[in-house]
């Protein structure tokens, strides 16, 4: 059990894609293997110091996502360890297919980075928004789905990446996010759930995964203010997800509320809701984005939209 | 209107293309000043559509493949009149507007939605094959990024079109040769691009994507191709009407500071009083 950080406002203005580059970089050196592709999107990628610095482990396939899917699970069946980045939005739907059938069902060594996940492209429009990846790249036998927090829990999970063998799906957001986590204190067990907060008596059990973490913990704090115990379960490992997390809290808990920058479909709070209904009944309140194309705005203007904050977990901790 | 007056009319609608972007704080700045001369010549001298006969099913059809140079092309719907200027410029991209920052059909004047590159060309063959279908006499047009050119449904689209004969169709690219990551040579080179299109059963125009005489002469000569599709291989600069932006890549969306605003607006009121007075 781990006790709800404390969280600093001040301090980290990094994204979790620059962790990403960073991580990569140190293992770039030691392991030629490593690969990075990119479609165009270096820069938005925060690669550039990679392919600056290994340009011999980098490969530019131009405005071509389904290219660099392809490409890349050919490099891995060579022996070759690629990390192909591209927008969410792009990666998840555009090179679908080959996420399907050239990483998963030919079981190849692709890590597939989608970067500014979510509505990190605001105002850009619906084209721009990955709303559906979750479900997606669930669906696919084989695939993993990953949806790191902070720039400590991504560093953690790209290491773990590079140990094993086999594809997965990771997505980030475009913006810095604060820390959760610091560099010292960052517990991390791969595909294992954090969780934070009062597990031994909690009123509420918050699901959170990627960038909806840390209000979550903030929603968590402010019920415990009020004198409703409230632990936060941090699921980055969306699949495979953390069952056993789930379930060792089911019995303690009134409810769960779930959060997540995903359609209401398919995603965190349907797999949460599967393994409760199915297992230990409770009720399970899914916060997502609407079934529609989101309001424009940026994205702290489309969680507001739609109660993706703090005051809008609270409220539904409440109404448990 | 004359070559001339277009000429000056694309500086006029850069400059307030500009201003929509330095008020929203966004845009994709370079590709709509390397497109803006396209657009109008299209508009105000090629195709037939206008707020008059937007639902009429003899209309032409437009559909802007490169989707992130929204902010010129909607610049030039409101100077057609499909909608009010100020309102678009004043909400671009704000919390709740329907001017997102990319085209969006429940605006009058747009077919299609855009903003993933690649799907401008096939659609346009779906459109191109339904006025054959029908024996309509519309034409159909799309404009590309050349970075976009990666994109393998480009060439499905163009393998399609070769196939049916669509001479109802014209696909522009605009080639200012750099996209985000730099030069698309370097990127994912495209030569000998002409000779690609050829390949594919295209009849290939080659010409100054920034001068309206070489633009309307090559519209024209599409116009009157038959039985092949046309493509205009628009050369172009990217940023196009300022020194501050012309030709680099970092401009693809940068936005103007004060200073770099003043100095564009210099260039581009400049560049217009000297056609004006050509
Ligand atoms: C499928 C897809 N991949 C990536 C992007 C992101 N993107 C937007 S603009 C752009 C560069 C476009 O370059 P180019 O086609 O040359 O356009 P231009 O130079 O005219 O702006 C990229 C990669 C996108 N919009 N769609
Ligand atoms: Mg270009």
């Amino acid at each position: 059990m781990h006790k709800l950080p404390e969280l600093s406002t001040v301090g980290n203005k990094i994204p979790n894609r620059q962790a990403i580059c960073d991580t990569l970089m140190e293992a770039a050196s030691a392991d030629p293997s490593v690969v990075a592709l990119c479609s165009d999107s270096r820069g938005s990628a925060s690669m550039t110091p990679f392919f600056n610095a290994y340009p011999e482990q980098s490969i530019e396939v131009g405005i071509a996502e389904q290219n660099l899917v392809s490409i890349s699970a050919g490099l891995a069946s060579c022996g070759k360890k690629p990390y192909a980045f591209s927008p969410a939005c792009f990666l998840s739907t555009r090179s679908y297919e080959q996420a399907k059938i050239d990483c998963a069902y030919s079981d190849t060594n692709v890590k597939l980075i989608g970067i500014s996940g979510g509505v990190s492209y605001g105002a850009l429009g619906m084209s721009h928004h990955s709303a559906q990846d979750i479900a997606a790249l669930s669906a696919i036998p084989n695939m993993r789905v990953y949806l790191p927090s902070d720039r400590h829990q991504t560093r953690k999970l790209i290491q773990a990446l590079l140990q094993d063998g086999k594809c997965a799906y990771v997505r980030v957001g475009r913006n810095p996010v604060e820390d959760i986590y610091s560099a010292e204190d960052c517990p991390f067990e791969m595909n294992r759930a954090t969780v934070l907060g009062n597990t031994e008596t909690p009123g509420v059990a918050i699901v959170a995964c990627g960038e909806m973490v840390r209000p979550a913990i903030e929603a968590a704090k402010a019920l415990e203010a009020d004198g409703i115990s409230a632990c936060v379960v941090d699921m980055y490992c969306v699949k495979p997800l953390d069952k056993d997390a789930i379930l060792a809290l089911a019995p303690r808990v009134k409810g769960f509320v779930t959060v997540e920058e995903h359609a209401p479909f398919g995603g965190l709070g349907s797999m949460v809701s599967q393994v409760v209904a199915a297992n230990f009944p409770r009720r399970v309140i899914n916060l997502a984005l609407p079934d529609a194309p989101v309001i424009t705005g940026n994205s702290r203007e489309v969680f507001d939209t739609y109660g993706l904050n703090a005051q809008g977990i609270i409220r539904a901790a409440k109404s448990l | 209107m004359t070559n001339r007056e277009l000429a000056a009319l694309a500086y006029e609608l850069r400059k307030k293309t500009v201003d929509v972007i330095v008020g929203a704080k966004t845009g994709h700045i370079g590709g709509d000043m390397s497109v803006m001369d396209t657009l109008v010549m299209l508009y105000f001298k090629h195709m037939n559509v206008s707020p008059e006969n937007k639902d009429d099913p003899n209309r032409d059809r437009f559909v802007l493949s490169k989707g992130h140079s929204v902010e010129s092309y909607y610049t030039v719907l409101a100077e057609k009149g499909f909608f009010d200027f100020e309102t678009y410029k004043n909400s671009f991209s704000r919390y709740g507007s329907e001017f997102i920052g990319h085209p969006h059909n429940t605006l009058p004047g747009v077919e299609m939605n855009s903003g993933s590159l690649g799907y401008g060309l096939p659609v346009c063959v779906g459109m191109a094959l339904a006025g054959k279908m029908d024996g309509a006499a519309y034409r159909v047009y799309t404009v590309m990024g050349d970075g976009e050119l990666a994109e393998g449904s480009v060439w499905e689209g163009a393998m399609a079109a070769g196939h049916y004969h669509l001479d109802n169709l014209c696909a522009v690219v605009d080639r200012n040769s750099l996209q985000i990551s730099g030069e698309t040579e370097d990127v994912m080179s495209h030569e000998p691009l002409a000779d690609r299109f050829a390949a594919f059963g295209w009849h290939v125009i080659e010409c100054d994507g920034n001068d309206m005489n070489s633009l309307d002469a090559a519209f024209t000569e599409a116009k009157e191709t038959r039985g092949q599709p046309s493509v205009v291989i628009a050369h172009t600069i990217k940023g196009r009407g300022s020194s501050v932006m012309e030709n680099q890549a970092p401009w693809h969306h940068k936005v103007p500071n004060a200073e770099e605003y003043a100095r564009i607006q210099a260039d581009l009121t400049s560049r217009k009083e000297a056609i004006e007075n050509a």
